[in-house]
């Protein structure tokens, strides 16, 4: 806490762009030259023939950075260190280098592992277990003439053959995928997604669409009966701001850009898109646009469908874009809304025109502890009723936020571990808070600095009258920060016999508590009906707030010791906890999207002839299903 | 002879379990009682056992609670706007309402019960005996989720003696649905509602505010946790101690959060209550017989008190397995309709879920029934109704031996303790119901004193009350062995060992007889295929591909099976002849009753029959009601007058040519022909 605290300076501009440099700090190395160039609208980098290397956060050989089989970066992770104590590695986090002294402890209680019972990955990929491409050698001789850059490496192949759902991490550690990509192509610009998806369609081969590899619903994996090439469309060397424009605030972009360039580039002209899913550091703006993402601070800056202004996506039937730019237009049905949440079943996104702002001047975090979850809800209803939510605003539970404060780091001073105990005397003694029913909200403020400390009282008046108490700017920062670093945990978990995953949905306000309740309940239920011998970590936490409702998130991981079938289990189980969160009236996804993990219940969610709509969308844009990845229909 | 996969699944009692199933042991808990004070008792120390998510609240603050729920104000709002009043004066109404139903359970008065029950329990009954495996499993089950307690009900003695198990056990009470009859009792109605028994209203269909108010009550207590629930699924204490056939609104009330998922799961606890010998068996005979009812009152009840000094038996209450309605429910419902409307809003189930409702209730009775414990007594008085006037007392004891190893052979349950000698536990029956029958130089007779003299019409009237009496001991087994006792029956009718043939007979009768025995809805083969099985198990019959015949040895059960049921195939018979000969084409529900009973008790007099049972106004009711559901007559609503409408019947017997047609008013008029075609059907068939 004391690292934390000594770089918070409260309110002042410095701590808004500290949260910049957290959030791009991953980036190694000086601004590229390439920067500056992007910023002027130059039709194709690979004019000219060369197709000169980009130079986003994501080179072609993401293994470089990369890890092959978890998440994140190579040199970040969490270890044990010799004294047995949970460290985080690497530079690039706050929580980089330092000692998290009561992690172990909270491990041990809540999952039953222990130490001495690990599990290890292997230690590279077994290139002779790869599949062998099915090579389709005309479709290459075109594909050279077009001089865009391709691969047939095995690494780069099955590194496009997955995201990051359990189970495909599992197969990485252990197994092997029965079908992976025979050729993964590197397009730099629109013209070659326009040259490849013809010639896809020439020599009809499958095209899989690849931007950030961060998904969690299957959609990356290649169906196993797919007999034609697959190509792996990878579009992270399309990474350029083509262009901004200040006066109507858009920003033109390349769809292959991940979310942490996006930011970085635009703060350098003083702007931001403010949006920021969780997975921003790897996930692309065209992955967005293909899911219907959300960001944590869509209260201010609107999740993906408000940001959008244009898309251009190519299709095997030709381009699909508008004819303008404009902020809305009575023109039929909207066509963006065929393109967001399409999961590459109809073409590539190549080039977004997305909403800018500038960048905020002020930035504050908060953090609210509530006595028990249900007076949590009903505040952040009460704030989303007054629309006076934050630019974050997240209700955690108990378990969450136990698990929060086992990755609380060392303290450094005495000082600061006194004034812990009578934070906690305080609220635990003083107020008869229950340690084990308290929850906590974390808040983010963003804008003018005056505006913001209004804004901020707003809304711990309202959170008084909830019975909540303020908890101080560390707990709701460190909130955050979790955010980036809790998907390095599984990887962790995986080593010792722990696996786990979040899901997400939204709900009516007046579910809420019942959904969360439900389906919490549901997966202890299930565990234990299926054999699993601890408890398993089972939470949630309140995300978002809208008029109508609210997005909830799961987190739920359990100890497989003595389970031969680990991750069978696991699908069952969460299957079982899909159908409680649509048995509660809550829906099959607020921004993870359906992939092929949760095609089985979109019947169910958007009834035949809706399925009708969209199966009719597909068949004209695309009858020769080349964007054959099988996602959602 | 298709059969509805989900149904199957759902009614899941595998022909395995029917006979191996092991109960659990009794104790009895009158013996503690009848060792230590029973006021020390009625103070100790009450800390029951509570649901894991209960919010503490007082019974009054459950009434505002409700009052000012969502589900009420809607309701409330909506009344007020169609009738133009102001809302306050509904809300007003609305409190008085909850202030009639309302329970306000007091500890004191628990207390006050707890030692005058015990008093008046030892007195009455010898033993009091309960599955303690069961009390653990609803202990287990009242901390969990919220609980509801289906009881069997047979006596006013069913629910007092649920609470004061309760008690025993240390386990939260139940709050109880009364009928609001209860509340013209003086001070009883005041001492139950303080003792947990809130009260609804006989029929209020038609009332919204009222229905908004009871359902809000009842989930209201369920969601909190409040206590368990407690109903009877056959609404009314059956006197005939037959199952009678479930009543689905409250159940459906009390499942409804879970559909809503406002709870995560709920209980559903079948439980069975058997009792040697019944408190209020000649009540009930009177009753059948067209004697009024008393009242309920409290003079009623202090003039009742002779019966202290009498000896009512033994007592079994077994607390089933409690039943996940969330296990029930799984893969059978779909929610979506609940989730497109607001949960408050007052919404008709859809016929999924009225289907299912349905469904679970016939389940729990079904389980209510498995676990009825018979007495040796039961099993002589079936033997005794199939040799009247008089039987050799060893060849009762023989016949009751040779009954006991069949009805266990059919899963029933039998409470013989191991050591007891045949001959006295066919004594200890008779002593238990002298006023039943006797013993009279070594024969067996009814004990119908006193008849000789009289007018004719005095002594069948007092032979019907002998003999309703001992058949109410009977009707306890008839659901053990209804399946069995069809097929036997069925085999009889069709003189054809033809398998296709014997099933066409047997699920004719089990739709003639659906609402005097009770059968899980839509499953008639697997019924069927059951009864064949457990008669093939006792040797009775032999199956092929094709054909079912009785061996030779197995003719005496197939004859004393379809005996058993005769006297329901006869009264039947003679029901349908009054309907086709006597009736004019409509007829109300009130004239109906009398006018059987009339009809038969002639031919009693007259000595035309034997069918002393069909003076039953639940067998005439229950008669009707299938006719009804079978289509053969008609209801029609004219006004408050219920019509039965049916059409010029004439009946030569033992030739028939009926021609029955339904009046002219009905809109879905059968034609003429088929109608004619199906009542010959009908009499043709019951002719055994």
């Amino acid at each position: 806490m004391a690292a934390e605290a000594a770089g918070s300076g409260g309110g002042s501009p410095a701590s808004a762009r500290r949260r910049l440099r957290i959030i791009s700090g991953h980036l190694r190395g000086s601004p590229r030259a390439a920067g500056q160039e992007a910023l002027s609208p130059s039709p194709c980098k690979a004019q000219g023939g060369s197709a000169g290397p980009a130079a986003g956060s994501i080179p072609k050989k993401r293994q470089e950075i990369l890890k092959w089989n978890g998440w994140g970066y190579n040199d970040s992770k969490f270890i044990f260190n010799k004294k047995g104590q949970a460290e985080f590695t690497g530079k690039r986090y706050r929580l980089g280098g330092m000692v998290l002294p009561t992690f172990k402890e909270w491990i041990e209680k809540t999952f039953g592992a222990s130490l001495e019972h690990k599990t290890t990955s292997r230690a590279s990929l077994n290139v002779n277990d790869v599949p062998p491409p099915i090579v389709n050698e005309e479709f290459l001789q075109d594909l050279r003439a077009t001089k865009i850059s391709y691969s047939q490496d095995a690494e780069d192949r099955v590194f496009r053959a997955h995201g990051h759902c359990l189970h495909e991490i599992f197969v990485l550690r252990e197994g092997m995928f029965k079908r992976i990509p025979d050729v993964v192509v590197w397009p730099v610009c629109h013209e070659d997604v326009v040259k490849i998806v013809e010639l896809a369609c020439k020599h009809n081969l499958c095209i899989i669409p690849f931007g950030g590899g961060t998904s969690v619903s299957s959609a990356l994996e290649c169906p196993e009966e797919e007999k034609r090439t697959i190509v792996s469309l990878d579009t992270s060397q399309m990474n350029r701001i083509l262009w901004i424009d200040e006066k109507n605030l858009t920003a033109c972009v390349e769809a292959g850009i991940i979310g942490q360039d996006l930011e970085k580039q635009l703060s350098e002209s003083g702007f931001c898109t403010g949006h920021e899913p969780d997975s921003m550091e790897f996930s692309s703006l065209g992955g967005w646009v293909a899911t219907r993402a959300s960001g944590m601070k869509k209260n201010i800056y609107g999740n993906i469908e408000d940001l959008v202004i244009h898309i251009k996506m190519v299709t095997p039937r030709g381009i699909v874009e508008k004819n303008c730019q404009v902020p809305r237009m009575s023109t039929g049905p909207d066509i963006h809304h065929f393109i967001m949440g399409s999961e590459g079943t109809l073409g590539v996104v190549t080039e977004v025109t997305i909403k800018i702002r500038p960048l905020p001047e002020y930035q504050k975090y908060g953090s609210v502890v509530f006595p028990n979850f249900e007076r949590g809800v009903a505040c952040l209803r009460e704030v989303a009723k007054q629309r006076c939510a934050p630019a974050s605003i997240r209700l955690v539970d108990n378990a969450q936020f136990q698990f929060g404060h086992a990755l609380k780091p060392q303290v450094a001073s005495i000082f600061t571990s006194f004034l812990d105990g009578l934070k906690k005397f305080y609220i635990t003694k003083f107020k008869g808070f229950d340690p084990n029913i308290l929850c906590v909200a974390t808040l983010l403020f963003e804008g003018d600095r005056e505006k913001v400390l209004q804004h901020e009282k707003q809304v711990y008046d309202i959170a008084t009258k909830f019975g909540g108490l303020a908890a101080g700017e560390d707990n709701g920062q460190r909130g955050y920060m979790l955010t980036f670093v809790i998907a390095y945990l599984r990887d962790l978990g995986l080593d010792y016999y722990v696996i786990g995953e979040s899901f997400e949905t939204s709900v009516p306000w007046d579910r809420v508590l019942d959904l969360c309740r439900n389906v919490k309940e549901r997966i202890v239920r299930e565990c234990k009906e299926k054999g699993v011998q601890f408890a398993p970590f089972s939470t949630c936490r309140v995300t978002q707030t809208y008029d109508a409702g609210a997005c909830v998130y799961f987190y739920f991981a359990f100890n497989y010791r003595g389970i031969s079938d680990p991750i069978h289990v696991y699908e069952e189980i969460e299957r079982a906890a899909r159908e409680e969160i649509l048995a509660n009236g809550g829906s099959l996804s607020h921004h993870h999207g359906v992939g092929k993990l949760r095609k089985r219940w979109m019947k169910e969610s958007i009834s035949d002839v809706g399925l009708g709509m969209l199966r009719s969308v597909k068949e004209y844009v695309d009858p020769n299903n080349i964007f054959g990845n099988k996602n959602l229909l | 002879m298709s059969l509805s996969a989900t149904a199957t699944r759902f009614f899941s009692t595998s022909k395995d379990e029917l006979t191996s199933k092991k109960r659990d042991e009794f104790e009895d808990i009158l013996e503690e009682r009848r060792l230590s004070s029973d006021l020390r008792y009625a103070m100790k120390c009450y800390t029951p056992v509570i649901y894991k998510g209960l919010s503490p609240c007082k019974p009054n603050a459950i009434k505002s609670v409700v009052l000012q729920s969502e589900q009420v104000q809607y309701v409330i709002k909506q009344l007020a706007k169609e009738m133009g009043e102001s809302p306050d004066i509904i809300q007003e109404e609305a409190m008085e309402i909850l202030d009639e139903m309302g329970h306000s359970m007091q500890l004191g008065t628990v207390r006050f019960f707890a030692f005058t029950l015990s008093k008046i329990f030892k007195q009455l009954f010898q033993r009091v005996c309960v599955n303690e495996e069961g009390m653990q499993r609803l202990q287990r089950a009242i901390q969990e989720h919220p609980v509801v307690l289906l009881p069997s009900h047979r006596s006013y003695v069913d629910f007092l003696m649920l609470s004061y198990l309760l008690y025993t056990y240390d386990l939260a009470l139940p709050v109880i649905a009364a009928g609001i009859d209860f509340l013209g009792m003086k001070i009883v109605g005041e001492l139950l509602r303080r003792a947990g028994a809130f009260f609804m209203r006989r029929s209020f269909g038609g009332n919204r505010l009222y229905w908004a108010v009871f359902a809000e009550y009842v989930k209201t207590m369920l969601r909190n946790g409040y206590a368990p629930i407690e109903f009877f699924l056959e609404g009314t204490r059956s006197r005939t101690a037959k199952t009678l056939t479930p009543k689905f609104g409250l159940l459906s009330i009390v499942m409804e959060p879970f559909f809503k998922r406002e709870v995560f799961d709920t209980y559903l606890v079948p439980i069975s209550i058997s009792y040697e010998r019944i408190l209020e068996e000649s009540l009930y005979a009177y009753e059948l017989l067209g004697v009024p009812k008393p009242k309920e009152s409290t003079s009623g009840l202090l003039k009742a008190r002779r019966i202290l000094s009498d000896n009512f038996g033994t007592i079994h209450i077994y607390v089933g397995q409690p039943v996940s309605l969330r296990t029930l429910a799984s893969g059978r419902i779909n929610l979506c309709p609940y989730n497109l409307v607001p949960r408050h809003l007052p919404q008709k189930p859809t016929e999924d879920i009225q289907e299912f409702v349905s469904d679970v209730a016939y389940k729990m009775e079904l389980l209510q029934i498995e676990n009825m414990v018979l007495s040796p007594w039961v099993l002589v008085a079936a033997v005794l109704l199939q040799n009247l006037p008089a039987i050799d007392f060893e060849l009762l004891i023989e016949k009751t031996v040779w009954l006991k190893g069949l009805t266990q052979t059919f899963g029933g349950f039998i409470e013989w303790p191991d050591n007891l000698c045949a001959k006295k536990a066919v004594m200890s029956g008779l002593t238990l119901h002298s006023n039943i029958a006797r013993l009279v130089d070594g024969h067996v007779v009814l004990n119908d004193k006193g008849i000789e003299d009289g007018a004719v019409g005095e002594i069948v009237f007092k032979r019907a009350l002998v003999i309703l009496m001992c058949s109410t001991y009977r009707n306890q087994l008839l659901n053990v062995f209804v399946r069995p006792s069809l097929v036997a029956l069925a085999l009889q009718m069709t003189r054809s060992f033809r398998k296709e043939e014997v099933y066409s007979s047997f699920s004719f009768l089990r739709d003639i007889f659906s609402d005097e025995f009770i059968f899980f809805p839509g499953i008639s083969l697997k019924d069927f295929e059951e009864g064949c099985f457990l008669l093939t198990k006792c040797d009775a019959i032999q199956t092929t591909q094709q054909e079912i015949y009785p061996t030779d040895k197995g003719s005496v059960v197939v004859s004393f099976l379809s005996a058993m049921f005769r006297p329901f195939v006869e009264g039947y018979q003679l029901i349908f002849r009054y309907l086709s000969k006597e009736t004019k084409e409509a007829f109300t529900e009130k004239q109906f009753v009398p006018g059987v009973r009339n009809f038969v008790f002639q031919l009693l007099e007259k000595g035309a029959t034997q069918c002393y049972e069909a003076l039953s106004s639940d067998m005439q009711k229950n008669a009707l009601a299938a006719l009804v559901q079978l289509g053969a007559v008609k209801k029609k609503k004219i006004v408050v007058v219920v019509l039965l409408l049916l059409k010029s019947i004439t009946i030569g017997v033992p030739a028939m040519s009926p021609c029955l047609a339904l009046a002219v008013c009905t809109e879905h008029c059968w034609p003429l022909k088929t109608l004619r075609h199906f009542l010959a059907c009908l009499l043709r068939k019951l002719i055994v």
